[in-house]
């Protein structure tokens, strides 16, 4: 096969399956639009148009797309270690929660020092939320599906109470607390228009190659990989497993606490009870759908974030349909993204069109079917 | 005489590569047939399509003489084989071990009474009594004796072996194929089993065992085919035939079965010592900690009672036993000894370490060959690089402030994989495309890396390839004569009389008997790993 | 006296009542998984159900029908999740996430276009709702699952799809049939136990109306076992502290204000955590639990 061709494939292949993932779940999606009586083509044109057809709109994209990086880089983290943070919504709340109360009691703080101390109050937080589960799980191996789950919604009870009997705001009827000192509002980048665009997008990009660094360059990173590929493995060579969890979920709660500086020092300057739309639950599909990796982490957010700001003006110009199709839309990909055997299936039919009859299958043996192994490697050699 | 099976060019491949070509055999009825030949010869490929787990791609099959089935398609599933009187016996048995063994053995085919005939068959009130009845006939006639409501999880291995047999029975089969029954069993167990087969054959019954272990067919079988790389190299009859003879067949070349003696071991001082060791709380490998679960499957066997053991720099010594005997429990009892509770002392290099984490423990100076390198060895699905990485991920040439260098991890995997021939030769490729064999040998050169001074070689040589078995043997005895004491645990015999220079028994958590090299028989270690008298 | 007798009688009777959506979505959960299917889209599951119930009451006038409307819905529903995850071998957690999400969404979506409302649909007068049919067949449902599973091939089926899919396997019975089954049925159980919740306890289906209820069930499961009663008695103590929250809210335990209505209404949850956290280590999981069946 010649060499144009094999790179060619090395470069397609991760793409193909969110692609197709994607393509497969949007098209579900218009499908069920239809049903609520709207035209799936008119739809697909205001999804597109709202998310990019302007600056203004780009803006709102890449404003809903920065905390899915958080959120999606604190799920795929955690994912490497072998675990499922299904918190990052109760850990991005009391992330905001944190640095909006920074702001409130220490109002005089100049910038540059302001917002970086609620930034760090924000990754404290969101830390200490995800040190819970990750102690419960390595410490009494109690699964943090369930606890994480759980913490979410005691989250929100301690931020709703936080709100309204101590940092109330007393001007306004909605369940806010007050603002921030002036000096804790970032830098808004006003290349955007009116869109809430910070440099809080410049911290999600350093936080994706952090990522990115600290997993697949450094020894503690390669710890954290060893034990979700193979705890047994891992315990065997020395590694800590339960220490390890417990750092990778610290590390995934701090990430998600991030969301913090873009929605209350790059936003509003308050915290409000109920502010995010569910970015924990979509760095989920973030997460999935971009492999687990930083940048397809990244590249994910912002189709999720133009899928978010496109929901929500369909919300406004059809009748019918509710910014709800954005939760549909992640869940259709999420689950065409995670059907493996169809996938492979898929992938083993483009490769046959590729390489016609040739065969190289040691290299492809599926450690799976370990029937089929001892024959397949031994008569091999 | 009839023929209870017959193959005639039977062909089987999987995704292009071809397990089983053109084999034919002949298995007279009533008779004790033994199909040999080593790991990946297509052996096992060969009787699960006579059980109807695989489909052939070609060949017939022929049962009592008749052919089964269209050409090439004897049967869809095992329910048909079942059908047809064919039963097997696999090597990992098919029994739920919080189950009963009564509901064990009904399923599949439960009976209930006709009263319930309108419900549908999956919601019919199961008839246990009726079942009760005729498991105890069976066991009368055939000598099969078990406690059906007893739970699996608490009968012995033997035991459970004999319920798999008995549920064949039950279900009327006429041949039984065993596959690898004595891989854990005591010699003692062994020869019950034996007992008990040759008692089916009088009765009319065709066994099938599949086997690698040369010395049982010449003891057992009446007639013998061996395989090899996916054909038939030969068929005899155990009178024509003798052990050297089955392992050229098996092997395909002249093979020295007799090894020459090492030299007399130069001791150093100790390495590992330890006195009066008993484990307190059951082993449980779970990473959550002391407060999980108990391990199922024969619980006190394993666990180490008043253990006194030593290993000094520059010798070998073997522990020989049946696995589950306790042998798990004092690797984890030296490596994780912070996750166990446990009474006596254990000593490393003159330090105690029972506070100390598996970490600071290898770093002393140990290195593991685990026993099952799947599970306990390798990160199968990264790079040879990676999983040549795992252990010596905080180790001067590889870790730079935190951070991997991976400029010397690559010069340093390439150096280890030519040294170990492992091949093929990259680093690149994950782990587990790799052979057994080529997989052993990655796990050895990193644990062998830093020239430890103290090694424990847990079954060393189990699933790699003839080849590859020279190989590690010459390794371990070279890291001997280097002044490395090694701990070897092998349930192999020949293993452990060929290398060990001090023989200990071990079982059910003990130490019951010691020997020096060449002070004992095979047949004597044999008995002893069986448990006889102290 | 007489009105610690009737407080308490009033707290049992609640109680029972709340536990009743618990009980039927754990019953549904202990099928799956007791077939080796984890089932974390419980939540999904019910929420449907409950969608479901209350469209079809409204429009039947009967809860009865409604109940049944929930079923069908939430079988149907569920088949997606038994496709994704029994035969493509999606990863079991994930995928029932999106089922999850799936649901939540869908729907306020439906509500929306059915009765122009993503909020929650319109109420359902007492007469239309059931008065205490729910709890009677849920205890109902806990002996014959008790029954089903110890006395049935079946059951015995289940119980080793989950254990021993390769000796299931083997002895001819087929463990995709069997998952499917069981992953179906827990479906129909969720979705009843959602229909108990909007047409029984509530009077209307509102959005997210399931309130992690879906997994305080997978967390009474594993507290029950994975086995009938146990985990029935596991959902009443569930059940016992979520009527807590509610007799509690407004409540003064100690000073002058009544403890603050956030602080009541986490109860539940830190229970379960703190349970989770406890029990854990002592129960045992069906050994094949998540692992998908690869048919040789």
């Amino acid at each position: 096969m010649n060499r144009i061709a094999k790179l060619l494939l090395a470069f397609l292949k991760p793409l193909v399956r969110p692609t197709l993932a994607v393509g497969l779940g949007l098209s579900l999606g218009l499908l069920i639009t239809k049903f609520a009586g709207e035209n799936p083509w008119h739809v697909l044109e205001i999804l597109v148009r709202s998310s990019f057809g302007s600056r203004y709109d780009l803006g709102m994209t890449l404003y809903y797309a920065t905390p899915l990086v958080f959120t999606g880089l604190s799920v795929a983290f955690a994912f490497h270690a072998g675990l499922f943070n299904i918190g990052a919504e109760g850990q991005l709340t009391l992330g905001a929660l944190a640095a909006a109360a920074t702001g409130i009691y220490f109002p005089h703080l100049p910038t540059p020092f302001a917002p970086i101390l609620a930034g760090l109050a924000a990754i404290t937080a969101g830390m200490i939320w995800g040190a819970i589960p990750g102690w419960l799980r390595a410490k009494r191996g109690s699964h943090e599906v369930i606890n994480t789950i759980m913490l979410n919604f005691i989250a929100a009870g301690i931020c709703s109470w936080t709100t309204l009997y101590l940092l109330r705001n007393m001007d306004s009827q909605n369940p806010e607390t007050e603002t921030v000192g002036a000096g804790y509002f970032i830098h808004h980048l006003s290349f955007f228009g009116d869109a809430p665009v910070s440099v809080s997008i410049f911290v999600a990009l350093f936080a994706a190659l952090f990522v990115w660094f600290f997993l697949w360059k450094t020894a503690l990173g390669y710890e954290i990989r060893a034990v979700g590929h193979n705890e047994n493995a891992a315990r065997a060579a020395g590694i800590d497993a339960a220490k390890i969890r417990i750092i990778a979920m610290v590390i995934a709660g701090g990430l998600a606490g991030l969301v913090g500086v873009n929605d209350v020092l790059g936003n509003t300057g308050r915290f409000k009870v109920d502010f995010s739309p569910g970015y924990g639950f979509m760095g989920i599909a973030v997460s999935l759908l971009g492999r687990n990796r930083p940048l397809g982490v990244v590249a994910a957010a912002v189709l999720f974030g133009a899928l978010h700001k496109g929901s929500t003006d369909l919300d406004l110009e059809t009748e019918n349909v509710t910014r709800d199709l954005s939760q549909i839309l992640q869940a259709l990909v999420m689950l065409c993204v995670s059907a493996d055997v169809f996938w492979d299936g898929i992938w083993g039919t483009v490769k046959k069109m590729f390489q016609g009859s040739q065969r190289n299958h040691r290299n492809q043996s599926n450690p799976e079917n370990s029937d089929n192994k001892a024959e397949q490697t031994s008569v091999g050699l | 005489m009839t023929l209870a099976v017959e193959f005639r060019g039977l062909n089987k491949s999987f995704r292009g590569v071809s397990a089983n070509r053109d084999i034919c055999l002949k298995i007279k009825k009533g008779s004790i047939h033994a199909i040999i030949g080593e790991n990946g010869a297509g052996k096992s490929t060969a009787m699960k399509i006579l059980y109807g787990t695989y489909q052939p791609d070609s060949g017939d099959i022929l049962i009592d003489e008749k052919v089964w089935g269209g050409r090439g398609k004897p049967w869809a599933s095992p329910s048909d084989a079942i059908h047809c009187g064919i039963g097997m016996v696999h090597q990992h048995f098919m029994l739920a071990a919080p189950h009963t063994v009564l509901d064990n053995i009904l399923l599949g085919v439960e009976t209930s009474s006709a009263v319930w005939k309108w419900l549908l068959p999956g919601f019919r009130p199961l008839d246990r009594k009726s079942a009760r009845k005729k498991l105890n006939q069976l066991s009368a006639q055939y000598g099969l004796h078990v406690d059906l409501d007893a739970k699996v999880e608490s009968l012995s291995v033997g035991v459970q072996q004999r319920i798999e047999i008995l549920k064949l029975l039950y279900r009327d089969a006429k041949i039984l194929i065993l596959d690898e029954p004595t891989a854990v069993l005591t010699p003692k167990e062994t020869l019950e089993l034996f007992e008990n087969l040759k008692k089916l054959c009088h009765q009319g019954k065709t066994v099938i065992i599949i086997t690698h272990k040369l010395k049982e067919v010449m003891n057992l079988a009446n007639r013998v085919t061996v395989f090899r790389a996916g054909l038939v190299v030969g068929e005899r009859e155990i009178h024509e035939t003798n052990i050297e003879d089955l392992a050229c067949l098996m092997v395909g070349r002249k093979v020295n079965i007799v090894q020459e003696a090492p030299p007399l071991p130069v001791l150093k001082g100790p390495v590992l010592e330890m006195k009066g060791v008993s484990t307190i709380s059951h082993f449980s490998g779970n990473p959550s900690g002391k407060a999980i679960a108990k391990a199922s499957g024969g619980t006190s066997s394993r666990k180490l009672q008043n253990i006194d053991l030593s290993v000094h720099g520059g010798e070998i010594v073997g522990i020989s036993g049946v696995e589950g005997n306790g042998q798990a429990e004092l690797i984890q009892a030296i490596l994780h000894p912070r996750d166990h509770s446990a009474s006596g002392t254990i000593r490393l290099f003159g330090q105690n370490i029972a506070e100390m984490s598996t970490e600071q423990i290898k770093a002393m100076g140990m290195g593991v060959i685990p026993d099952d390198r799947l599970r306990d060895g390798l990160l199968l699905n990264r790079p040879v690089r990676e999983n040549f990485l795992l252990g010596l991920q905080r180790k001067v040439p590889f870790n730079r402030y935190g951070m991997i260098a991976f400029n010397q991890l690559e010069e340093a995997t390439s150096l280890a994989i030519k040294e170990y021939d492992v091949r093929p030769k990259m680093t690149g490729i994950r782990a587990g495309a790799l052979s057994g064999g080529n997989q052993q040998k990655l796990v050895i050169a990193r644990e062998f890396k830093y020239s430890p001074k103290f090694v424990i070689a847990a079954q060393p040589t189990r699933g790699v390839d003839v080849g590859a078995v020279e190989f590690i043997h010459k390794r371990i005895l070279k890291a001997r004569s280097e002044g490395s004491g090694v701990l070897l645990i092998s349930s192999e015999l020949d293993e452990i009389l060929a290398l060990a220079d001090r023989i200990l028994v071990m079982y059910e958590g003990r130490i019951i008997a010691e020997f020096p090299r060449g002070a004992v028989t095979e047949k004597e270690l044999g008995m002893k790993m069986g448990g006889a008298a102290q | 006296m007489n009105d610690l007798l009737t407080s308490s009688l009033e707290l049992f009777g609640s109680t029972l009542r709340v536990s009743t959506p618990l009980l039927f979505a754990a019953l549904g959960g202990m099928m799956s998984e007791r077939s080796g299917v984890i089932n974390i889209a419980l939540e999904g599951i019910m929420l449907m159900g409950a969608f479901g119930a209350t469209t079809v009451a409204l429009a039947t006038h009967s809860p009865w029908l409604g109940a049944v409307g929930a079923v069908i819905i939430s079988v149907l529903f569920t088949v997606f999740y038994a496709v994704s995850v029994i035969e493509l071998k999606a990863n079991q957690i994930v995928a029932g996430m999106a089922m999850n999400m799936l649901a939540a969404g869908i729907t306020p979506f439906l509500s929306k276009v059915f009765y122009n409302s993503s909020t929650s649909t319109p109420s359902l007068p007492l007469e239309l709702r059931f008065q205490s049919a729910p709890v009677w067949a849920a205890w109902i449902c806990v002996l014959l699952s008790w029954l089903w599973m110890n006395h049935t091939p079946s059951g015995l089926w289940v119980r080793f799809a989950g254990e021993h899919p390769e000796a299931l396997d083997s002895a001819g019975v087929g463990v995709k049939r069997v998952r499917w089954g069981a992953v179906l049925m827990s479906g129909c159980l969720a979705g009843l136990g959602g229909a108990s919740l909007s047409v029984f306890l509530a009077s209307s289906f509102t959005r997210n109306m399931t309130a992690g209820r879906g997994f305080m069930a997978l967390a009474a499961l594993i507290f029950g076992k994975w086995k009938p009663i146990p985990t029935a008695l596991a959902c009443l103590f569930f059940g016992f502290s979520d009527a807590m929250q509610i007799r509690l809210q407004g409540v003064v335990l100690w000073g002058t204000e009544p403890v603050p209505v956030q602080f009541i209404q986490i109860l539940p949850y830190l229970v379960t955590v703190l349970v989770l956290a406890g029990v854990v280590g002592q129960s045992r999981a069906p050994r094949a639990l998540g692992q998908p069946f690869d048919q040789a």
